[in-house]
């Protein structure tokens, strides 16, 4: 199995934001919400303050650090959720046809045609800022993809020799659907979950950036570029370090997913063997 | 009272629906099989074998139905029964190989917990228990060194290899019915014969009744005991194998015995060319009034194209479908 560089780049830039976001109370130097000290506000980058600090002279790069620990559970916990209800639906709808699959369809395309980000604000405005919030709003509203996928393969599956012979065998549905048909597909799945991550943090970003996900003074990704917008021009490094650690976490998680689709691709896979 | 035969098929119609018509894909066939005997049905591609074997184990789905007749098992009527104790008698007590071993098995799962999803699913075993029935399983079907074997991957074994698991599989709760749908067609001809013997061998030990579903007359007169040959959806002769081929009492089977290639005979040298029964089976919607052989049939007479012969018996207690049998 050959991975490509930019899979490896991907997984790297991936692993060190969990990594960052597991070991943040011991990879900050201060306390992100309660290190203010007035003294030091608006320190540019330096050998003290790696990032710089903010006007209540807070340290960026350990809010950076803690940030990690909110976007990365936000993108992680919201877009298993999405994936849950999108298999769930998606490969019930494939294997089952009928009604059922018309209803899932229906819902499919309800989703598909409202900006994910548009019914992820509606909920976050009905239930109020904050982490539980967000996750909710989120995961709701991201499995259409997951959802697409599932039920595609489980109708090219479910003609498959090997779901015809557990028929044969006395396989229920159920037994069918998680040992025939969920394995054969989770190539695809694990791809457009690792793809949904990165959207789910750019949208934790965003609707943290207006106003609507965490909020300050709690330290997210998205909340600390809300914070730093009117200091753009006095202090960019308060927008730089965390939009940064954004950009990098999404494109490896990008990176990843591409890389993670030729590796899992079942035609890629009959080529090599 | 006698005990009821193993399986009973009784009249049975299975419907084409392709929307606007109903046709009948298979008509009137009626067979029985009794504990531990070995049976065989035959008959050219598309005539009907697969949709039975199919009906027999209550999975024939749409636009394909059952539309008359009974199918007894063990007595008990099959369609009659609810989802699932349909489920039970799968795989449990009627096991089921195909012609695919490439396809039948999952590529992600190895073989070992494939086998052992049986007695998992059929006998309620733990587990632990059912990994190591797995490698018994494997060793009864001469897999070498089965402890090793079971984590293998279908895509690291071999054809015959596969078929063997399929084997294993099909008779891990020990069935007392084996339907086997063209098992060998896919394989090697030196492997075919293994397989075969296999088959028959652990069969026969477990007193497992077989229904071998094959093209090949041949294969199936050596493997079976008696036999029935279908025409285009159609039983046309029910007969003991040695009496199939000795005196062939309806023109089908006639043209199907003398297509095969005999020892010692020109044919088999490859130096003549096998006769074979000239035109091809009809598609279900074409097919012709009266016998449904007749268009191809050497000894048809008017009566052959308007009223479809009724199945006769014969001295020797076989059944044949002809209005002109030998
Ligand atoms: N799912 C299906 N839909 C429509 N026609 C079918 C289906 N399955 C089988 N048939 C038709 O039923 C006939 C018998 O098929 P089959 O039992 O597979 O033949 P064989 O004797 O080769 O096993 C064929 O004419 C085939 O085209
Ligand atoms: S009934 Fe007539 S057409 Fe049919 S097989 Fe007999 S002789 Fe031939
Ligand atoms: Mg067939």
């Amino acid at each position: 199995m050959k991975l490509g560089t930019s899979t490896i780049i991907g997984g790297v830039l991936f692993a060190l934001a969990i990594f960052v976001g597991l070991f943040a109370p011991w990879l900050a130097h201060t306390d992100p919400v309660m290190g203010a000290n007035l003294m030091n506000a608006e320190e540019p980058p330096s050998w003290i303050w790696w990032f710089g600090t903010d006007a209540q002279g807070r340290d960026i790069y350990s809010r950076v650090v803690h940030g990690a620990r909110i976007s990365l559970t936000v993108g992680i916990v919201s877009q298993l959720v999405n994936s849950v209800i999108g298999v769930t639906l998606g490969l019930t709808a494939g294997y089952w046809g009928g009604w059922w699959d018309d209803v899932v369809n229906a819902l499919t395309n309800l989703m598909l045609a409202i900006p994910s980000l548009i019914f992820a604000l509606a909920i976050m405005a009905v239930l109020g800022p904050g982490l539980t919030s967000l996750l909710i709003a989120l995961g709701l509203t991201n499995w259409s993809f997951s959802c697409r996928i599932a039920r595609a393969s489980a109708l090219s599956l479910k003609s498959q020799g090997y779901v015809q012979a557990a028929k044969v065998l006395g396989y229920g549905d159920l037994r069918i659907m998680i040992t025939q048909l969920l394995p054969n597909m989770l190539g695809p799945i694990i791809v457009i979950s690792t793809l949904g991550m990165g959207g789910a943090i750019l949208a934790e970003a965003a609707l943290s950036f207006l106003g609507l996900g965490i909020r300050p003074p709690y330290p997210s990704w998205g909340s600390m570029l809300s914070e730093a917008r009117d200091q753009i021009t006095t202090a960019p490094w308060l927008s730089v370090f965390p939009g940064l650690a954004i950009f990098l976490t999404v494109l490896g998680l990008n990176l990843l997913g591409d890389g993670l689709r030729d590796i899992l691709d079942p035609q890629s896979r009959s080529r090599r063997t | 009272m006698t005990a009821p035969p193993l399986i009973e098929v009784d009249g049975l119609r299975i419907d084409l629906d392709d929307g606007s018509r109903r046709t009948a894909a298979v008509e009137g066939v009626s067979f029985r099989i009794d504990r531990g005997e070995t049976f065989g049905l035959v008959g050219e591609s598309g005539c009907g074998k697969s949709i039975s074997a199919l009906a027999l184990i209550g999975l024939l789905r749409r636009p394909l139905s059952i539309g008359a007749g009974a199918i007894r098992f063990d007595g008990r009527e099959i369609q009659g029964l609810p989802a699932a104790e349909q489920r039970a008698l799968r795989g449990n007590r009627i096991a089921m190989i195909f012609q695919e071993p490439m396809t039948a098995l999952n590529p992600v799962s190895p073989i070992g917990r494939q086998i052992a999803e049986m007695f998992v699913l059929h006998q309620g075993k733990s587990w632990r228990e059912a990994d190591r029935l797995a490698v018994e399983a494997l060793a009864s079907v001469r897999v070498p060194a089965p402890e090793r074997r079971v984590k293998d991957y279908p895509h690291q074994l071999s054809g015959g290899m596969r078929q063997r698991v399929m084997i294993a599989i099909a008779l891990a709760c020990g069935p007392d019915l084996l339907i086997a749908d063209e098992p060998t067609t896919a394989l090697d001809v030196t492997v075919q014969a293994e397989i075969i013997e296999l088959m028959r061998n652990l069969c026969a030990e477990r007193g497992t009744a077989i229904l071998m579903i094959s093209h090949d007359l041949g294969l199936v007169a050596n493997v079976c005991r008696r036999v029935a040959v279908m025409y285009a959806g159609r039983i046309v002769e029910e007969r003991g194998s040695d009496a199939l081929f000795r005196a062939s009492a309806h023109p089908y089977t006639k043209g199907l015995v003398d297509s095969l290639p005999r020892l010692g005979t020109r044919a088999a040298l490859g130096r003549s060319k096998l006769k074979e029964i000239a035109g091809v089976v009809p598609a279900i919607a074409d097919f012709p009034a009266g016998c449904r052989f007749n268009p191809r049939c050497m000894q048809a007479t008017e009566i052959c194209r308007s009223t479809a012969p009724e199945t006769t018996r014969l001295g020797d207690g076989g059944l044949v479908r002809c209005h002109h049998h030998a």
